[in-house]
């Protein structure tokens, strides 16, 4: 299966993604400008990214946890979530999602 | 008047591994201050996932965050560390006789022969909350913690927030503000339920407000806030505020560590496989911090870091001194040490 992550600079990466795996350890897993500074435990923010229309209706809700998160970014959007809290499985097979820019390892904002 | 403290090593980081570095060290007969943004022990496992279990640490097939401090504050209890919480070290320098001189900003000089820095992902820093232009407000009306109670007298006070920090502070505050109004984006909190119920008691009272909703623009001039905009389903209202209180959680930033001159890759410190040491001799890193071939972040390999680390830090704290292999298992003298014979 395959995820589409485009990063900070507007480059659209196509990803090989495992069944199980959160959508932050493969972006993470392949080098892209992802902090994730607390390793998936939904307690940072610094792995935001906007799933694109169609794919954010198939993930199930945001704990309350990953909305108090979510706006405690600068650059939160509708279709904003936290890529540790979306596990892969065929049903994501191909989703197109884009890294925020308060994900970026240097980012000021997060 | 500096507090000057003279010490073998300073630890940099109360995490796991700096704290799993006093237990190496403190075999070696050698005696360590650790110094912490935070202000408690266990870094990371402390501050961003306390209640989460961890199921790769040798020995243990599920442990806590908070467990796993826990358990290595009692088991470095023996060596008598000294902690320093809640300060940051702004300066590090090597003197010409070759020990070290750090600099803290809470106005402490520390003079010591091995620096090991074990700062995790970096220093913990506020998040700065989503709010246009409240930079030029920072510190003279805007803060993100609350250092002398003073500055908060007769103020009308808005605290942001649903955590600890935040319902704490409206508890401890209220008593001596003009006004104080508590806003959060939901009516669920994730602070002690015990605060949380006094919280609601005051609100009751009238003693204090509490608004579900978000701010929004900030309005004053020359660093000084006259109205907060609070965002709330009915629409947005300004809110009389001459002191704002955000507590939106804590982010990690390396912070002073890329100003000491030791070689970094990618924000890491670069280090030797067999002694830890950075670019500056004297100077180690272990843990999430360092950077060497074939790293992984895990607290396991912080702790294998730690041991040789120790083995290396004891040749530059005692020169010429023979180091004898031992066991805590079969040597009494390291049993002494422990306090467990």
């Amino acid at each position: 299966m395959k995820i589409l992550v485009t990063d900070q600079s507007g480059v659209e990466h196509e990803l090989e993604g495992l069944d199980g795996w959160r959508t932050m350890e493969v972006i993470r897993d392949w080098g892209l400008n992802i902090k994730a500074e607390c390793g998936g435990a939904c307690s940072c923010a610094t792995c935001h990214v906007y799933v694109e229309d169609g794919w954010f209706e198939k993930l199930p809700d945001p704990s309350d946890d990953e909305e108090d998160l979510l706006y405690s970014t600068l650059d939160k959007k509708p279709n904003s979530r936290l890529s540790c809290q979306i596990l892969l499985s065929e049903e994501l097979d191909g989703m197109r999602v884009t890294l925020a820019p308060s994900a970026a390892k240097d980012s000021e904002a997060a | 008047m500096s507090n000057e403290i003279v010490t073998d090593v300073v630890i940099i980081g109360a995490g796991p591994v700096g704290l799993f570095a006093v237990f190496e060290l403190g075999l070696l007969d050698i005696k360590c201050h650790l110094i912490d943004i935070l202000d408690r022990p266990g870094g990371q496992c402390a501050e961003l996932y306390p209640e989460k279990p961890i199921y790769d640490i040798p020995g243990f097939p599920m442990v806590t965050g908070q467990g796993l401090t826990d358990n290595l504050m009692q088991q470095i209890a023996p060596f008598g560390p000294e902690f320093h919480f809640s300060r940051m070290v702004t300066k590090l320098e090597k003197l010409e006789d070759g020990t070290f001189r750090l600099e803290t900003d809470a106005d402490e000089v520390f003079l010591c022969k091995v620096v090991v820095v074990a700062a995790g992902g970096g220093s913990f820093q506020p998040k700065r909350p989503p709010v246009e232009g409240i930079e030029e407000y920072e510190n003279k009306s805007v803060f993100y913690a609350v250092r002398k109670m003073d500055d908060f007298r007769d103020q009308d006070v808005v605290i942001v927030g649903g955590g600890d920090s935040a319902l704490d502070w409206t508890l401890n505050l209220q008593p001596i503000v003009r006004s104080l109004t508590l806003v959060h984006r939901r009516d669920a909190f994730k602070a002690a339920p015990a605060s949380v119920n006094k919280m609601k008691e005051l609100v009751m009272e009238g003693k204090i407000n509490f608004l579900l909703g978000q701010i929004g623009k900030l309005a004053g001039k020359d660093g000084q806030i006259d109205h907060v905009h609070i965002t709330m389903d009915s629409g947005d209202t300004p809110l009389p505020a001459t002191r704002l209180l955000p507590f939106f959680g804590l982010t990690m930033k390396l912070g002073p560590v890329a100003d000491w001159g030791l070689e970094l890759n990618d924000n890491l410190i670069t280090v030797d496989t067999e002694k830890f040491e950075s670019s500056v001799p004297g100077i180690f890193a272990i843990g999430d911090i360092n950077h060497y071939p074939g790293k992984l972040k895990l607290i396991l390999s912080g702790f294998h870091e730690a041991a040789l680390m120790a083995q290396a830090a004891k040749a530059v704290v005692s020169p010429g001194e023979r180091v004898v292999f031992q066991y805590t298992t079969s040597s009494t003298k390291l049993q002494k040490k422990l306090g467990v014979v």
